[in-house]
């Protein structure tokens, strides 16, 4: 090899270790921004606010596993949302309602009976066990059956939210069991400890925000896992890997498992930062919320989903406190701004900024260019088709 | 050389017949692919070589008998097919081109992995990606992305998937196809290197690739198997001239 040869091995070996490890370094700095920075600067409403934008968050990076690496157009989030939330929401009703006691609005709608399978979320450690274990059981038999049968594109997308609509539909019919329209709200206390002490609120808080980052930590080591390529290349040519000797229906199945166990957990620690949640929050529309977040920070790269569910929530409540009933329209033209100019979503800005470097790295980067950050980018911006067997007919 | 052709890694297959409708697409083929030979298998088109080899590798449902290792294939599905040792390539180069060389060659060599394994990065390259990246040659441009691959090299790099998969029988559709005079040559080597006690089944149009680098040629004709035999004995084959019509002279002269 000559020398030059030597250079430019050198100085791609160097990339390859920032393209593995520099995410660590964003994700310290995020870590700094929202474990030290907003509890030290922000009041208490605000701070609880960005808590809920958190635990939305817990479920888009989820959805950008499936979706953005798995490519799977998962448009009923909101049910594995909905089970953590409700799960929650059903243990600390039973907190406010004392030992024995049985939730108010069971008095108010119906005769005062409980059903027997509120009863396991009496306890604290069921409850937590039933957030993770629930959405797996559930997730796990519907992607088995979706899967295997090959249900894909937008077929698979079409399904998932059905099940959104369902789920929200069964919730407001059942309103004696599960508080119906109005959700599960009026808690008092967290695992024993009062909601109203700005002091717990803050801790809270600092939960949620410490799941965000570890969660970010899960998925790095995820994506620059052999099972990280794997997904990437089942998302961008499934049929070619069957003949690698996968069956991509589990490859997609664990993505798809992880991302609701990912929604579940996101949604058990949106309801004590919340103060409430019902079907509105879980519904059709709802996923579609989250999943807007996830395509404007970018789908498929490591803080898109964080930022963009982040940011979403964020201008959510600011354009609709200084626009109670147009803020709609600006989060519409966001999208559709976003989604001409930048379909790899804001993330995507990134290694277009850094590819503007004159530096040598630029040069040695040439050919490998970006190789990492294209990766990652679906190789179609519309995932409804995903790769037909065409090249192989 | 005879020896080899009576190991066990052998494919038998009987009655094969895929129905599309109504078109029988290959239609009755009893063939036996034995070990240890580049076997080519050439007929016009349409005469059914590709469907044969996706009835072969799960991609289309046949029916009749293959049976490799005492497994009837046609009973499997595609990726069990694989897990038992055969392996293929496609018309069309289908390599993973977003990920890069060494990437596509690892995933390649996850099928001799547990799958709770592949929860964790690559530590160094394993031996049986490093062989076949220098087998193939491609060692240099390992960390390079497989879509800036020549056409040759990404037909290289399939070969090489399958040698890291470690399959004992290979189906190659038309892998020269499209490549330059000397990537055909070195393709050529390449799988005379390669093919030890391996079964390598290669469909090709090339009729002088084919004289030169085939032990034992299979000639189809809508969808039956016409003749069989060395390339002398095909050549010298009435039906076969026939089928070549226009390659009658070609087919004859360089035998």
């Amino acid at each position: 090899m000559t020398d030059a040869g030597i250079k430019v091995a050198g100085v791609t070996r160097q990339k390859r270790l920032l393209n593995t490890y520099g995410p660590l370094i964003g994700i310290a700095v995020l870590a700094f921004f929202l474990l030290v920075w907003a509890p030290g600067t922000m009041t208490a409403f605000r701070l609880g606010n960005l808590g809920k934008y958190c635990a939305l968050a817990l479920a888009s990076m989820g959805i950008g596993l499936a979706w953005g690496r798995g490519g799977m157009l998962v448009l009923g989030q909101g049910v594995f949302f909905g089970l953590g939330a409700y799960a929650m929401a059903m243990h600390m009703k039973l907190e406010a309602a004392g030992p024995g006691g049985v939730p108010d609005f069971m008095t108010l709608y119906g005769n005062g009976t409980m059903p027997s399978w509120w009863e396991p979320f009496r306890s604290g450690p069921f409850t937590l066990f039933a957030i993770v274990a629930l959405p797996a059981v559930v997730s796990f038999i519907l992607g088995y059956a979706i899967l295997k049968r090959r249900v894909k594109g937008a077929y698979f997308a079409i399904l998932t939210q059905a099940m959104a609509v369902a789920f929200a539909t069964l919730l407001i019919a059942t309103i004696k069991q599960t508080g119906g329209f109005n959700g599960l709200n009026t808690f008092t206390t967290f695992f024993g400890h009062n909601l109203y002490d700005p002091k717990v609120g803050k801790n809270l808080y600092m939960i949620a925000a410490g799941l965000v980052i570890l969660f970010m930590l899960i998925l790095w080591q995820l994506y620059r896992s052999r099972y990280g390529e794997l997904l990437v290349a089942t998302r961008d040519a499934e049929e070619r890997i069957r003949f690698l000797g996968y069956d991509p229906a589990n490859i997609k199945l664990v993505a798809f498992v992880v991302a609701a166990i990912m929604a579940s957990i996101g949604g058990a620690m949106f309801v004590p930062l919340a103060g409430i949640i019902s079907p509105s929050n879980v519904d059709a529309p709802a996923s579609i919320m989250l999943l807007a977040g996830v395509a404007l920070g970018g789908r498929s790269s490591l803080f898109g989903p964080v930022l963009g569910a982040i940011a979403v929530g964020y201008s959510r409540s600011t354009l609709s406190e200084k626009f109670p009933t147009q803020w709609t329209y600006f989060l519409g033209a966001l999208f559709i701004v976003i989604m001409l100019f930048l379909p790899g979503g804001v993330a995507s800005l990134w290694p277009k900024v850094r590819s503007l470097w004159p530096s040598s790295t630029r040069r040695a980067a040439k050919g490998t260019a970006s190789s990492v950050d294209r990766d990652h980018e679906p190789t179609r911006d519309v995932d409804l088709d995903q790769a037909e067997p065409a090249a192989l007919a | 050389m005879t020896a080899s052709f009576l190991g066990e890694d052998y494919l038998e297959i009987r009655n094969l017949t895929v129905d599309f409708d109504g078109f029988k697409a290959v239609d009755g083929v009893d063939l036996t692919l034995l070990q240890g030979r580049l076997h080519f298998l050439i007929g016009p088109n349409g005469a059914g070589k590709t469907t044969l080899v996706d009835a072969l590798t799960g991609l289309v449902r046949g029916s009749g008998e293959a049976v490799f290792r005492h497994h009837d294939l046609l009973a499997m599905k595609a990726h069990e097919i694989v897990r038992l040792g055969i392996g293929r390539t496609f018309q069309t180069a289908s390599v993973f081109e977003q990920l890069s060389v060494l990437q596509n060659l690892d995933i390649a060599a996850g099928v001799h992995r547990k799958a709770r394994r592949s929860i964790l990065a690559r530590g160094k390259v394993p031996e049986r990606v490093e062989q076949a990246l220098d087998t193939i040659g491609l060692t240099a441009l390992a960390h390079r992305p497989a879509g800036i691959l020549a056409h040759g090299q990404k037909q290289w790099l399939e070969v090489g998937m399958l040698l890291v998969q470690d399959a004992k029988m290979m189906f190659l559709d038309e892998t020269v196809a499209g490549m330059s005079t000397d990537e055909r040559d070195e393709t050529g080597e390449l799988l005379k290197r390669i093919v030890g006690d391996r079964t390598i089944v290669i469909i090709e149009h090339d009729m002088d690739f084919m004289r030169r680098y085939a032990d034992f040629v299979t000639v189809m004709h809508t969808g039956k198997v016409l003749a069989e035999g060395t390339v002398a004995e095909v050549q010298s084959d009435k039906r076969v001239q026939e089928v070549y019509l226009g390659t009658t002279a070609e087919v004859g002269t360089h035998g």
